[in-house]
C-alpha cells in the first residue's frame, strides 16, 4: 500500500522529529511510505482567517504532490479536515480523490490498516488531549456534547502501549484555544483556555500530554515552558513509535 | 512596533463600539480568578444541560425534529406568517408588522401615547433589547420597568444583559447587594441570595399592580391557533400581563411554528438546552385579550429576510434563544457577554450580527477557535461554526479587514504556494529564531510569546532529514 506522507509546514519546520515517527511507524506496520518533497501546507492558516481565496496556490501545489499515491497521511487531523472540506482544484478528479482518501494518523491505522497490536513501550503518566478539529470534524472520538455511545480511536491505540497510564481531564474535550491565528490575534482568552487545559491535566499528576495535532501541543507546550512545568508534550505518534 | 501600531495594523476599528471582542475580552481576563469564576457558572449550566438531555433516549432525534420543522417553516414563512395574522386577527389580537427596530420602537410608543400611558412593565425579551427600546422610550420620557430578575439587576446598573438567558451571569452576589443596596435601600454587605431576591419581589410586585401595559416577548407563535407561548422561570411575563390593561407580545418573523404540537418538540428542546430543566416553569399560552384588556403582537423583520435570503446564513434563523452554544463556548465563558458588543453574544450572535452590520461586527466571527462545540449542542442543529468560518470569507471578500493582515496573508500564500521559497523561508525563519532570538522572542511585537515560550528552532527540518536519511 503506498501511503503519501503529507507533513504539515509548521511540523516540517519545528518539530521534524514529530515527523520521523509517522514515517517511521507507517514503516514498522507495513506501509511503503513516500514523501513528495515539494509540498508545503494545505492552506489553513489563510482560509480560517477568512482568506481561502488566497489558498489557490496551496490547493495547486497539494494536487500536485499528493495526486498519485492510494492514500495521504498526517500526523495533524486539523490540517487533514481542511484539506477534506475545502481542497478544490482545476484537476478536479484528482482533488475529490485526495479529499476522499486523505486520513489522520490514527484513524489511518485504526480503520484502514486495523490494527489490532503495537508493540511500543511507554512506562509513564499520560493526559489525553482531544483536539477538537480532529474530534468534532474527523469524528476519532466521541463528543461530550451529544447523546452518544462513548469510543475514541487515539485512546484505543495508546491503551496498546506497555506501560503507558493514560487519563483525562476533568472536561474531557475543552478546546485547548489555539485556533490557528486565534492564538495571537485572541491572545488572552487564547492562553486562559490553554492554562486552563494544563491546570486540569496537572491534577492527574501526568509527566505528559499528548494529542493528534502538534499545534494544539506547541501552544501548550510553550505555556508549560513558560510557567516552568516539568511537564512535557508529546506527539501521538512518538509514543505509538517508541520502543 | 509599539502594540498600538501593532493594533492599528492588524485589528479593523470597531464603528459605535469603544473596544474590539479581542480587546474586552484581554480587560475581562485581568482578573483572573473572577474569570475562572465566570467559566466555571456557565460550565456548571453546560453540565446541567448534559445530565438533562442524557435523561432522553431520543434526545439526538429530538433535534433532528426541531431542525427539521424549523426549516419547513422557513421555507414556508411568508404562508405560515399569513396564516397566523389571520387567526390572531380573527382570536381579537390587533397584529403590527414592523420593517425595522425603528419601526416597531414607534408603534409601542404610539400605543402608550394614544392609550396615555405612563406605567410600564417588560418581561426578557431579546427583540427589544436588539431594538434598544428601553433607550428609545427613555428618551422620550417613558420608564420602562423590566421585571426579569437578572434584568432588572442589569438594569438598575446601566448595563445591556451579557447573556440571552442569564442576563446578570456577570455579576457576583456581592455586586447585586450593593446594587440593591444603592437602589432599593437593602442593608449593606448583606450578600443573603433569598434576602435579596424577597426585597427585588417586594419591589417588583409595587410595579406590577400599578402597570399600565406590559411588553412580552414571544418565545413561538402557532400559525393554525393565531396564539402564542411565552417561558419563564419567574413568572414575571404573566405577572405583567396579567395585571396591565394593553399587553404587547413582540416577536421576529423567525418565531413562527406551524401548529401546537409542534411546542411538544420545542418546549422539550428549549429548557433542556438552556438550563437543564425538563421544561420552564411557566410556558404560557396566550390566545385572546380577556374581556376589557387590547392584545397586541408586533411582529417584526428588522434584516431578518435578508438573512433568509443568504444561503450560507439562512439557518441562523432556526434558533430558539436557548444560550446553550454561550455556555458551551470556551470563548465566551472566558470573555463574558459584554466583549461581544451586541444584544446577543456568544457563538449564536456573532453569526447573527455580522448581517444586521457588517462593519461593526467584523470582529465577532473571529472570536472562536472553531471548535465545533456550539454546532454540537444546538438543538435545532444549526451549524454555527462552519457559518463562522464562512462570516470570515464574507468579511474579507467585502474589504472588511485590516491592512496588516491583508498584506500578512498574502505573503503567507505566495510563500506557501512556492515549494522553494518555502524551503528557503523555512530555513532562514529558523536560522533566525536560534541566532537572534529576541526579535522574536518580544512581548511587544510577538503576541505569542507575551505568555508563551516559542518552539525551538531545529536545525534541520525534516525535509533537510528525509533527503539525507531516506534518499
Amino acid at each position: 500500500m503506498k501511503v503519501g506522507l503529507f507533513i504539515p509546514c509548521y511540523i516540517d519546520q519545528f518539530y521534524p522529529k514529530v515527523a520521523v515517527a509517522t514515517l517511521e511507524l507507517l514503516e514498522k506496520l507495513g506501509c511503503e511510505v513516500v514523501f513528495p518533497l515539494n509540498q508545503t501546507c494545505c492552506g489553513q492558516p489563510m482560509a480560517n482567517s477568512g482568506f481561502a481565496s488566497l489558498s489557490e496556490g496551496c490547493d495547486k501545489n497539494f494536487v500536485a504532490n499528493f495526486g498519485e499515491v492510494d492514500h495521504i497521511v498526517s500526523p495533524s487531523g486539523s490540517c487533514v479536515l481542511h484539506v477534506k472540506e475545502h481542497l478544490h482544484d482545476q484537476d478536479e478528479i484528482k482533488a475529490a480523490y485526495i479529499r476522499k482518501h486523505i486520513y489522520e494518523l490514527t484513524e489511518f491505522i485504526v480503520d484502514v490498516l486495523k490494527v489490532e497490536n503495537i508493540t511500543a513501550s511507554f512506562p509513564h503518566k499520560v493526559g489525553m488531549h482531544i483536539s477538537c478539529h480532529g474530534q468534532r470534524g474527523l469524528n476519532l472520538s466521541s463528543m461530550s456534547e451529544l447523546s452518544a455511545p462513548s469510543f475514541s480511536k487515539p485512546a484505543y491505540l495508546l491503551n496498546m502501549v506497555k506501560g503507558l497510564q493514560l487519563s483525562e481531564p476533568k472536561r474531557v474535550d475543552e478546546c485547548c484555544g489555539f485556533g490557528g491565528t486565534f492564538c495571537v490575534f485572541e491572545e488572552a482568552v487564547s492562553v486562559k483556555m490553554g492554562k486552563d487545559r494544563i491546570t486540569e491535566h496537572a491534577v492527574n499528576e501526568v509527566e505528559y500530554i499528548t494529542g493528534g495535532d502538534v499545534s494544539c501541543l506547541m501552544h501548550l507546550e510553550g505555556i508549560l515552558k513558560r510557567q516552568g512545568s516539568k511537564v512535557k508534550t508529546i506527539h501521538i505518534a512518538e509514543i505509538l513509535n517508541s520502543d | 512596533m509599539n502594540p498600538k501600531n501593532f493594533n492599528r495594523l492588524f485589528f479593523v476599528p470597531i464603528q459605535g463600539a469603544s473596544l474590539s471582542h479581542s480587546a474586552a475580552a484581554e480587560i475581562f481576563n485581568k482578573d483572573e480568578s473572577r474569570t475562572d469564576w465566570h467559566d466555571e457558572t456557565l460550565w456548571f449550566v453546560r453540565e446541567k444541560r448534559d445530565k438533562a438531555v442524557r435523561q432522553i433516549a431520543e434526545w439526538e432525534q429530538l433535534r433532528s425534529l426541531g431542525s427539521t420543522i424549523k426549516d419547513h417553516t422557513l421555507s414556508n414563512l411568508d404562508n405560515y406568517l399569513a396564516e397566523f395574522e389571520k387567526n390572531a386577527q380573527a382570536n381579537g389580537i390587533k397584529v403590527h408588522w414592523a420593517i425595522d427596530a425603528e419601526e416597531h420602537n414607534e408603534i409601542i410608543l404610539k400605543i402608550i401615547r394614544d392609550q396615555k400611558v405612563e406605567q410600564v412593565v417588560k418581561s426578557k425579551s431579546m427583540l427589544t433589547e436588539e431594538c434598544h427600546l428601553n433607550d428609545y422610550l427613555a428618551k422620550r420620557g417613558v420608564e420602562v420597568v423590566d421585571t426579569d430578575l437578572g434584568e432588572r439587576i442589569v438594569q438598575f446598573r446601566n448595563e445591556p444583559p451579557s447573556h440571552i438567558v442569564l442576563p446578570a451571569i456577570h455579576l457576583k452576589k456581592q455586586d447585586v447587594s450593593e446594587t440593591f443596596h444603592e437602589h432599593l435601600g437593602t442593608e449593606k454587605g448583606n450578600n443573603d441570595p433569598q434576602y435579596l431576591t424577597e426585597a427585588a419581589r417586594q419591589h417588583l410586585r409595587t410595579k406590577f399592580i400599578h402597570s399600565q401595559l406590559a411588553i412580552t416577548g414571544v418565545n413561538f407563535a402557532i400559525a393554525s391557533t393565531g396564539g402564542f407561548v411565552v417561558c419563564t422561570n419567574e413568572g414575571n411575563a404573566d405577572m405583567g400581563a396579567h395585571a396591565a390593561k394593553i399587553h404587547i407580545a413582540c416577536m421576529g418573523i423567525e418565531k413562527i411554528i406551524p401548529n401546537a404540537e409542534h411546542l411538544g418538540v420545542f418546549l422539550r428542546l428549549l429548557a433542556r438546552s438552556a438550563t437543564g430543566q425538563p421544561i420552564t416553569t411557566y410556558s404560557s399560552h396566550f390566545h385572546q385579550p380577556r374581556v376589557g384588556q387590547q392584545m397586541h403582537i408586533i411582529i417584526v423583520d428588522n434584516g431578518r429576510t435578508k438573512q433568509l435570503g443568504r444561503p450560507d446564513f439562512r439557518s441562523s434563523l432556526k434558533c430558539i434563544r436557548c444560550a446553550a452554544c454561550f455556555n458551551t463556548c470556551p470563548v465566551y465563558r472566558r470573555s463574558g457577554g459584554h466583549s461581544y458588543h451586541t444584544a446577543v453574544a456568544g457563538p449564536i450572535g456573532s453569526i447573527l450580527n455580522p448581517n444586521l452590520d457588517m462593519k461593526a461586527n467584523a470582529d465577532l466571527p473571529f472570536a472562536s477557535t472553531l471548535c465545533g462545540s456550539c454546532s454540537n449542542v444546538c438543538p435545532v442543529k444549526i451549524d454555527i461554526h462552519v457559518q463562522l468560518y464562512k462570516w470570515r470569507q464574507e468579511l474579507v471578500s467585502e474589504g472588511y479587514t485590516a491592512t496588516g493582515k491583508k498584506v500578512a496573508m498574502k505573503g503567507m500564500a505566495f510563500v506557501l504556494s512556492h515549494p522553494s521559497i518555502y524551503r528557503v523561508a523555512g530555513k532562514m525563519g529558523r536560522w533566525m529564531m536560534r541566532v537572534f532570538p529576541f526579535i522574536i522572542n518580544n512581548k511587544s511585537l510577538n503576541p505569542w510569546y507575551k505568555q508563551r515560550e516559542m518552539p525551538e528552532a531545529p536545525k534541520q527540518s525534516f525535509r533537510d532529514w528525509y533527503k539525507k536519511n531516506k534518499q
